[in-house]
């Protein structure tokens, strides 16, 4: 009899405990990344660092702008492609889809978020890049802001890049804001319903209404995947450490520039703590974005469960 | 009128989506097996890389697919030792109503929207820190810890369904937590629990980043876990690297045999999942 209350006090203490370890892991990570980055943090400025736009690291100078917008442009062009599809997606597939639908297609969308990113990239090169590389003279002859071709594209772009990542994120958003919208009461739509409002005013009024909070939840949490993504935009961004000035222009995400330079080199001096800084802003930006969301969803989740 | 010819245009747009999204999983296997499959042989998948391969003589990428399965392999069984506790001990049984789940829930959360890219540098200071080099065990710990957000989450999600009635029937018949736990709720959620370390086995097969600095790379097959190791999404990478036009075959004939290793898993695991619940009580 004590046995069995002994091995089932000890071993719920030792379950307790590995899900303890296993939370602590993010501060470990960022505790890591911040130690390693210190000795950047210390001989540079912060502003010089986030804001110069050199990068030579032989010459000692870190100039992370060039990496951040390149990043930040990669991410936005990617959720300009996936956000409207994926939402008005999310909603046939809520509002509007024969379950017989949505049970062949919900499926799909699973298996396209397992696809491993190298295999996105190698699709982009064999398919995105070409595509880049035959539109942009024809495009890019237009004169339109941000879609000018000053010099010839390869391909390698940041369109590439946005492209490869809508992709990638399709999955992510339309999978949680199809959970939102599906948590959204029925007493809601029929209310509007019977009120004599069509189906899609109904929608449009007040289930999309009511799921706002959610939506943003699920474009923030697609967002910090397009944000930290690196093999499969590292494959088709081109890589050229500027800003680019055009969607067809290359660029250097911070990832691509973390992967394709950390473990070599790190002879020089401070060029492993820069890389460690880089995947240190990555991840904090990241944590406050996937903070802010899950918070909305928690709040969700739990006026579903009261109401 | 007007407001059913809206109603009709956004509805048409909704589909058009749809079949965009649809669409572009089909076009990406597609162009995978179309560049694919011309260079894909037997030789290919029966032998290591001979002299010369990245220069486009003969050989195969063996040393990837064995990699990758012994990189995949370890971290899911490391990763099913550390999540299951801590999937069970979130039921509401143990911590799961407290304040201290929910926070470790959130930070959960925050670990599974972490870029593999960070959990490669951070597994890179580890292993500087501790004396390690590029092995298949420091890239198998960096998989585990990848792993570990997706496969706790997927598992408290199974924890979840089994029948509260159920557990209080072992209750009344006088077993511990624990023995409920094991006996019950373990059973219980069984093909969940394996649906869940498919799903994993799946992001850790197909993962680059993480590994890159971690895992190494080497054109013989792994003999002990600290040697490098080769991988096949490394092998994609590094042979669509090369400026030969018959290694980048290959590394397009690469991408190909992961894809259908990963979708494989995922059919597999969904069928499994299906199977299995059958012989659960509900």
């Amino acid at each position: 009899m004590r046995v069995r209350q002994l091995k089932d006090l000890l071993a719920g203490r030792l379950m307790i405990a590995f899900a303890i370890f296993s939370s602590l892991l993010v501060f470990l990570i960022a505790i890591a990344l911040y130690w390693r980055s210190k000795p950047i943090l210390e001989a540079k400025s912060l502003s010089d660092l986030l804001l110069g736009s050199t990068w030579l690291p032989f010459q000692g100078e870190f100039g992370f702008y060039p990496f951040i917008l390149g990043t930040l442009y990669v991410t936005i062009l990617a959720m300009i492609f996936a956000v409207p599809l994926s939402i008005l997606s999310a909603i046939y597939l809520a509002e509007y889809a024969h379950e017989n639908l949505r049970e062949k297609v919900l499926p799909l969308i699973d298996l396209l978020a397992g696809i491993p990113p190298v295999v996105y990239g190698v699709f982009g090169v064999l398919a995105i890049v070409p595509l880049v590389e035959y539109i942009a003279p024809v495009i890019g002859k237009l004169g339109i802001p941000f879609l000018r071709a000053e010099s010839y594209s390869t391909g390698f772009s940041l369109l590439a890049g946005g492209i490869v990542l809508a992709i990638m994120v399709f999955p992510i958003i339309i999978s949680i804001s199809h959970e939102v919208f599906r948590a959204v009461p029925s007493e809601i739509r029929d209310a509007s319903l019977s009120l004599g409002a069509t189906k899609w005013q109904t929608i449009k009024h007040a289930v999309i209404r009511t799921a706002l909070p959610g939506i943003a939840a699920a474009i923030i949490l697609g967002f910090s995947r397009a944000f930290g993504e690196t093999m499969a935009v590292l494959m088709v961004v081109g890589n050229v450490p500027s800003v680019p000035k055009s969607v067809f222009d290359p660029a250097y995400p911070m990832p691509a520039l973390i992967a394709n330079n950390y473990g070599e080199m790190m002879s020089i001096p401070l060029y492993d703590s820069a890389l460690l800084l880089a995947a240190l802003i990555l991840m904090l930006v990241i944590l406050l974005f996937t903070l802010a969301a899950r918070l909305v969803l928690i709040r969700i989740e739990r006026s579903m469960a009261h109401g | 009128m007007d407001k059913l010819r809206e109603e009709k245009l956004f509805k048409s747009l909704m589909l058009a989506s749809l079949a965009i999204v649809v669409g572009s999983l089909f076009l990406v296997i597609a162009v995978v097996v179309w560049n694919g499959a011309p260079s894909l042989s037997l030789s290919m998948i029966t032998q290591t890389p001979k002299g010369g391969y990245y220069l486009g003589k003969e050989g195969g990428i063996l040393n990837a697919i064995v990699g990758s399965l012994y990189l995949a392999f370890g971290s899911m069984l490391l990763a099913i030792m550390i999540s299951l506790p801590v999937a069970l001990s979130l039921q509401k049984d143990y911590i799961g109503k407290t304040k201290a789940a929910y926070y470790i829930r959130l930070s959960l959360d925050v670990l599974w929207g972490t870029p593999s890219i960070v959990y490669g540098a951070f597994g890179f200071i580890v292993m500087l820190y501790l004396g390690m080099r590029a092995s298949l065990l420091g890239g198998i710990i960096v998989l585990t810890l990848l792993q570990l957000p997706i496969m706790i989450r997927a598992m408290e999600e199974v924890v979840k369904l089994v029948p509260e009635e159920l557990k209080e029937a072992s209750y009344t018949l006088g077993a511990t937590k624990l023995e409920t736990t094991l006996g019950v709720v373990v059973k219980q959620a069984l093909p969940g629990i394996v649906t869940a370390a498919l799903l994993a086995f799946g992001r850790g097969i197909g993962d680059a980043a993480s590994i890159l600095f971690t895992a190494g790379y080497t054109d013989s097959l792994p003999r002990s876990l600290f040697d490098p190791v080769a991988s096949l999404p490394l092998a994609v990478f590094f042979q669509l690297g090369t400026p030969f036009p018959e290694v980048q075959q290959r590394a397009y004939a690469s991408a190909l045999i992961l894809l259908i290793i990963v979708l494989a898993l995922s059919i597999t695991s969904r069928y499994l999942s299906k199977r299995f619940m059958k012989n659960i009580i509900r």
